[in-house]
């Protein structure tokens, strides 16, 4: 790791740094646009009328506060600590990603844009991207790699009923990586009109922030919940991480809670090879993709690995900036657990507690479902169930032979 | 260092090192110095290259399929510089190679090569403290690119921050080709010039000798990418350095008739 020599000087002060972690490494036509974002977002989240209105979408639209509900059946098979699920499977589209594609979607709208791109991986951010964008009335293009529109193709035809267009990427590895180079090549091209619309806690600063402050409330829900359902805080907070998106929100509030152990579940893939899996902190190393300085899955050279996970959504090179300070600080635990162990834990969700994961979420389950029995019956496990599995019915019916 | 453009316009030629090979590059930069380019700009492969359009994209492909490797790229400029001493050298990459090479490392040993430079795609100005510490402390010339959205105080930093010359982005927009210039190039390089006396050169979508006579008007340089790499794409190694000199040629007889 000697070879990490960026940037010189860590500053924890420096808006978009964590740690050493973060910053804004794009091509300089998008500078303008990121700091004009940067205002924007500053002078929204301090603007009254721009909060009520979020909030009353995110209440009456999308459905939060969402359920943090006791799996009693799960709790009694596992034995050992109490496991809660929250509930953003609940959620209007199904995942966690509408409460940032809400918020900024309000962005782009007071910032005058009426052209919106995004990128997705397992679809939800792009149907959660199309949805606002119905809603607010306005044009929408959503990247997709070619792979991912394979394997999540109930997603694709939703975001085409909702109005939107999905542009397949035929480059690389045809998955989220790709989708994403491709949404800041348009931007570049059309950075005067067009608001991207990034749906994870990656990429230059201000989006890690911004979005990671737009899924805030995964965690101060469940920190009220759990207050008064239990009493106390929980003993950890059980995530997914991908970008980290989900993740960063459901431990964010947590964060000053020192006795809350944070475990973030990477993809392991089907494998311990570099290219087999997603776990950035199991074989990254720091470095530059798509704007951020954070835990990069990579040659020795320097190029961006392949990558693989039976879940679209984990299936990405690179982490958030902000799990990377948390792992490097020790704070956050990260884990993963492989594709068969996700493949186990739908199951098991389903035939427990009736409630189909999405096959990302669904590594957090997994996780859950193997430390639960070694903690003690008064230990609480709050695993952020962040989307339904539905859009897996294609990859379930064919992996479970249903 | 030998950044420097006698001609009007200059011409910075943009290569992909290693495609399709790492000798036919040599051949073809050697030609195309012969040819009269004043800057060679050796591009460093990346796996995900999003500053660029399909040409440079497929490109790196390429490059990146033969198992060309940062070190060899250094190595293919030191040839460049020790058979044609004349053309200035830049190196074009994005930062993630740089950084895994060791930044230290790299500015040590692109120094030792004979390069006069370096332009790392995704690097700007207020990132850049210990890139610029580095290649100051060997004396290389840090390149930064300017574009059309870029405010007048993002200007004044680039200008002061770059040596050589300040490469001018001629529109907002990925490389590639395009079919004319807007005007925001032009715009552009008269709102740099006031922050600075280095040399400008235009770059992104200059395609042929009328986009160059027309870079000729206001600039000092223009950067030709997409089109030379396209051009190596259709042609044999054994023909390209032949057509990517007659491809220059052209820009030049072009400016040449404009002149008198």
């Amino acid at each position: 790791m000697a070879s990490v020599i960026l940037p010189a000087s860590p500053s924890e002060s420096r808006p978009g740094r964590f740690g050493i972690y973060g910053g804004r490494y794009v091509p300089e036509t998008l500078m303008a646009a990121l700091v004009e974002l940067e205002h924007e977002y500053d002078a929204a989240k301090a603007d009254p009328a721009f909060q009520a209105e979020l909030n009353a979408l995110l209440t009456d639209y999308a459905g939060r506060p969402t359920p943090l509900y006791f799996a009693k059946r799960l709790t009694e098979t596992l034995g050992g600590a109490k496991i809660y699920l929250k509930r953003e499977d609940l959620l209007h589209t199904g995942a966690h990603k509408i409460n940032n594609a809400l918020g900024q979607g309000l962005l782009a709208r007071r910032m005058g844009k009426k052209r919106i791109i995004a990128e997705t991986g397992a679809g939800q951010h792009g149907v959660a991207t199309a949805t606002v964008c119905a809603l607010l009335g306005l044009e929408c293009v959503v990247y997709m790699g070619e792979v991912d529109m394979e394997r999540q193709q109930l997603n694709v035809m939703r975001m085409r009923l909702l109005g939107a267009e999905v542009r397949g990427v035929a480059s690389g590895s045809r998955t989220l990586k790709d989708a994403i180079s491709e949404a800041m090549r348009d931007w570049v091209t059309n950075v005067r009109t067009t608001y991207y619309l990034l749906g994870s806690a990656l990429g230059a600063h201000p989006y890690p922030t911004m979005v990671r402050d737009f899924h805030r409330c995964i965690s101060r829900e469940m920190k009220e919940q759990i207050l008064q359902k239990e009493g106390r805080l929980p003993s950890a907070v059980v995530a997914c991480v991908g970008g980290g998106s989900n993740a960063i929100g459901a431990f964010y509030e947590f964060i000053p809670d020192r006795q809350v152990r944070l475990i973030g579940v990477e993809a392991g893939g089907r494998g311990a090879g570099l290219g087999e899996h997603a776990a950035r902190f199991r074989g990254g190393v720091p470095g530059v993709l798509q704007g951020t300085f954070s835990y990069v899955l990579q040659d020795e050279d320097g190029q961006i690995a392949l990558t693989h996970s039976v879940s679209a959504g984990l299936d990405y090179a690179s982490i958030g900036p902000e799990h990377a300070a948390l792992h490097d600080s020790g704070r956050a635990e990260y884990v993963s657990q492989d594709d068969q162990g996700a493949l186990d834990a739908v199951v098991k969700l389903s035939r427990t507690e009736g409630i189909l994961p999405a096959l990302e979420s669904a590594h957090a389950v997994a996780e859950a479902i193997r430390i639960a029995p070694s903690m003690a019956a008064h230990d609480i496990l709050v695993v952020n169930l962040s989307g339904r599995g539905d859009k897996d019915m294609g990859i379930l019916a064919q992996e479970l032979k249903l | 260092m030998p950044i420097r453009f006698d001609h009007k316009p200059g011409l910075v030629i943009y290569l992909t090192a290693g495609d399709p090979s790492l000798e036919a590059t040599r051949a073809i930069a050697l030609a195309a110095i012969d040819a009269g380019a004043d800057v060679i700009e050796l591009g460093v492969p990346f796996s995900d290259p999003l500053a660029d359009g399909p040409i440079i994209q497929r490109a790196s492909e390429r490059a990146l399929a033969r198992g060309t490797r940062l070190a060899d790229v250094l190595e293919l400029a030191r040839q460049i510089r020790a058979e044609r001493p004349q053309a200035g050298l830049i190196i074009f990459s994005y930062l993630n190679p740089i950084l895994r090479y060791g930044l230290s490392r790299f500015a040590d040993e692109a120094r030792a090569a004979g390069v006069d430079g370096v332009l790392a795609t995704d690097m700007i100005v207020e990132e850049a403290d210990a890139y610029l510490e580095e290649l100051s402390r060997v004396g290389l010339a840090p390149v930064f690119l300017a574009a059309p959205t870029s405010p007048d105080e993002r200007l004044q930093a680039i200008a002061t921050h770059s040596q050589g010359f300040v490469y001018a982005i001629s529109r907002t927009g990925i490389t590639g080709k395009q079919q004319s210039l807007t005007s925001d190039a032009a715009a552009l390089v008269e709102r740099i010039r006031r922050w600075t006396g280095l040399p400008v050169a235009v770059g992104f979508g200059i395609s042929n000798a009328d986009h160059v006579a027309q870079v000729a008007e206001f600039a000092d340089a223009a950067v030709i990418g997409s089109t030379i790499v396209e051009l190596v794409e259709r042609s044999t190694p054994e023909d390209a350095p032949g057509a990517v000199a007659r491809f220059i040629k052209g820009l030049r007889l072009h400016d040449t008739a404009l002149a008198r």
